[in-house]
């Protein structure tokens, strides 16, 4: 008996000295710089941040950490102090963690805009209608005539935040209705719901552009319905986590890496971006859309930011250009070893 | 359908070109969880053994415990390790969320009530008879518990692959404390997740493919081991 005990204390003794030695090692060898940046789902899914941010890696030699979550997860990541850098996109929920301090220098980078999809055939009679407050309006009372489903995220993310204004805006309230859906995840799965539909009615949602066209090819259920409306604008923003809470965040790093965003260099590439052979972000730095902010807010950021330069590494104009949604990735990879290639005959 | 089919025919070319993504996705896998039951049944099999073995006073409480561990779910745990591992949690000067250590805290966490919860049970099912004899044989405490354990390995192995099987399966929590971060902490299942959300479901469909495989060989090689050992014994 007590030889059993002594025999557990001693493995139980080695695994803790094992586990210790593994965490001192960890802690002790850090590899190199990177930078964590928390971002929401349509930035990394949609190809834009394997487009951009290699350019930024070669220049100043550091790995970019992409953390693609929801909106709300991401704020709450950066405010705890677990990423350096936000690219988000739901102002009001920014405003939160500007107001109680967690998060600084907000500013405005790019926009898309939201659209609502649903079947081609259309039983809710919503096609082409530039207001999308009349079309909720026709989507519940299709709902209530049990001719169709709508699927909302339903999980806080800036995308079902848009969503439940714009019912509020319609004054209705969807909750509980046998005909309103929350999926409670990603834009991806709740596309693909709606695709599907539910109990033989066909589905409607609102969507981001980018997650849309970025995923359409599997959507063979679904067309683009409602769009254009200046309620749909979708403005993202970039925050910096405040050194004075959390002085271990890599806040110089953070701030050069918005500030390529915001360069007439990082602007352009925005633009540059195509899935599809369509442009999925506006660059906006300098002329924010007015659903970004207020004047102030804005001059505020101008003020802080000012009118950054970002040079690229030589030979970076040349190839990386055309990169769009990749085949499991593989072309972006191609796509900076032949840059790595061409950079060293460069030199 | 055609996404399935497809997903096959993705899974092959994948694994014949050794896609180098696609490698380092299902390295880390196998490391993770590899690291993470290892650690588990240097844990979990003595503790298991010695529940098994000894009565003591609170001992139905620690059992229960156990075997209500075996059910956590992986979010949960994923949660905890994260709020642990945070830069505003207790452990937060170690600087190891989204590392592939972090992992395997968490996978660690899963994989240990399991294989401690299968030995105990192994262990306290044969006790009785064997230890009965053993002592009407003459033997001292230190050969009993000897006979006891190599009577029970074959579960013990079994409980190594339930927990596996666990682990490398799991998303929930991999996802939080590792972050699905691209050549550093994206693992099978959280890349599984990714290319579904992305609407790649042929190449989701292929990396589960492959997850299935690995899973198929690696319970090949154990089961393996378990017969051999049936055959000496």
């Amino acid at each position: 008996m007590r030889r059993g005990i002594t025999v557990l204390i001693a493995v139980l003794a080695a695994t803790t000295i094992l586990l210790s030695s593994i965490l001192v090692y960890q802690w002790t060898t850090k590899p190199e710089k990177d930078l964590i940046l928390a971002t929401t789902t349509s930035t990394y899914d949609s190809g834009l941040l394997d487009y951009m941010l290699p350019v930024f890696e070669e220049k100043y030699n550091v790995k970019v950490r992409v953390l693609s979550v929801g909106t709300g997860q991401a704020l709450e990541i950066a405010s705890r102090g677990d990423a350096d850098v936000v690219l988000v996109h739901s102002p009001e929920t920014e405003r939160l963690y500007v107001d109680s301090g967690d998060l600084i220098h907000r500013v405005p980078i790019m926009y898309n805009d939201f659209i609502v999809v649903g079947p081609p055939d259309d039983p809710a009679n919503i096609e082409g209608l530039s207001n999308v407050t009349e079309a909720f309006i026709r989507i519940a009372e299709a709902g209530e005539a049990g001719e169709i489903v709508f699927f909302s995220r339903g999980d806080d993310s800036g995308t079902h935040k848009k969503e439940l204004s714009i019912w509020d805006m319609a004054g209705i309230n969807p909750s509980g209705k046998s005909w309103y859906l929350e999926t409670g995840q990603g834009m991806g799965n709740t596309l693909i719901a709606t695709n599907e539909g539910f109990s033989g009615k066909s589905g409607y949602t609102l969507t981001d552009r980018g997650t849309w066209l970025s995923m359409k090819n599997s959507l063979d259920n679904l067309v683009v319905l409602v769009e254009g409306d200046p309620i749909l604008i979708n403005p993202y923003s970039g925050l910096l986590v405040n050194p004075e809470k959390h002085p271990e965040v890599n806040f110089d790093l953070a701030r050069k890496l918005i500030e390529y965003f915001i360069s007439d260099y990082g602007q352009q590439r925005i633009a540059n971006f195509t899935v599809g052979g369509e442009q999925l972000f506006i660059p906006c730095y300098g002329n924010a859309p007015d659903a970004w902010g207020t004047e102030e807010e804005e001059q505020a950021a101008y003020e802080y930011w000012g009118q950054p330069e970002f040079d690229p590494p030589s030979g970076f104009f040349v190839v990386l250009e055309e990169t769009s949604i990749p085949e499991f990735k593989r072309d972006i990879k191609d796509g900076k070893s032949k840059i790595i290639l061409f950079y060293s005959i460069l030199r | 359908m055609n996404e399935i089919i497809e997903g096959f025919f993705k899974a092959f070319q994948l694994i014949l070109s050794l896609d180098p993504e696609v490698l380092n996705i299902t390295l880390l896998s196998l490391r993770v969880s590899g690291t993470a039951v290892i650690l588990g049944s240097i844990v979990g099999l003595p503790s298991g053994a010695l529940l098994g073995l000894y009565d003591f006073k609170g001992k139905q409480l620690v059992v229960n415990f156990v075997n209500t561990m075996m059910g956590l779910p992986p979010v949960v745990v994923g949660l905890f390790v994260f709020l642990l591992l945070s830069r505003s949690g207790p452990l937060g000067l170690l600087d190891l969320l989204y590392t592939p250590l972090a992992m395997i805290i968490a996978q660690f966490i899963l994989a240990t009530p399991i294989i401690t919860g299968i030995t105990m049970a192994a262990v306290s099912s044969i006790d009785r008879t064997v230890r009965e004899t053993a002592i009407s044989l003459g033997a001292t405490e230190g050969q009993l518990i000897w006979t006891v354990l190599k009577e029970t390995r074959m579960s013990m192995l079994s409980g190594i692959i339930v927990a596996f099987g666990r682990v490398i399966s799991e998303v929930g929590a991999i996802m939080i404390v590792g972050g699905n971060i691209r050549w550093y902490t994206r693992a099978l299942t959280t890349a599984i997740v990714l290319e579904t959300r992305r609407g790649e479901f042929a190449l989701a469909i292929a990396l589960g493919l492959i997850l299935i495989l690995l899973a198929f060989i690696i319970n090949m090689m154990l089961t393996y081991l378990q017969r051999k050992g049936e055959r000496i014994y």
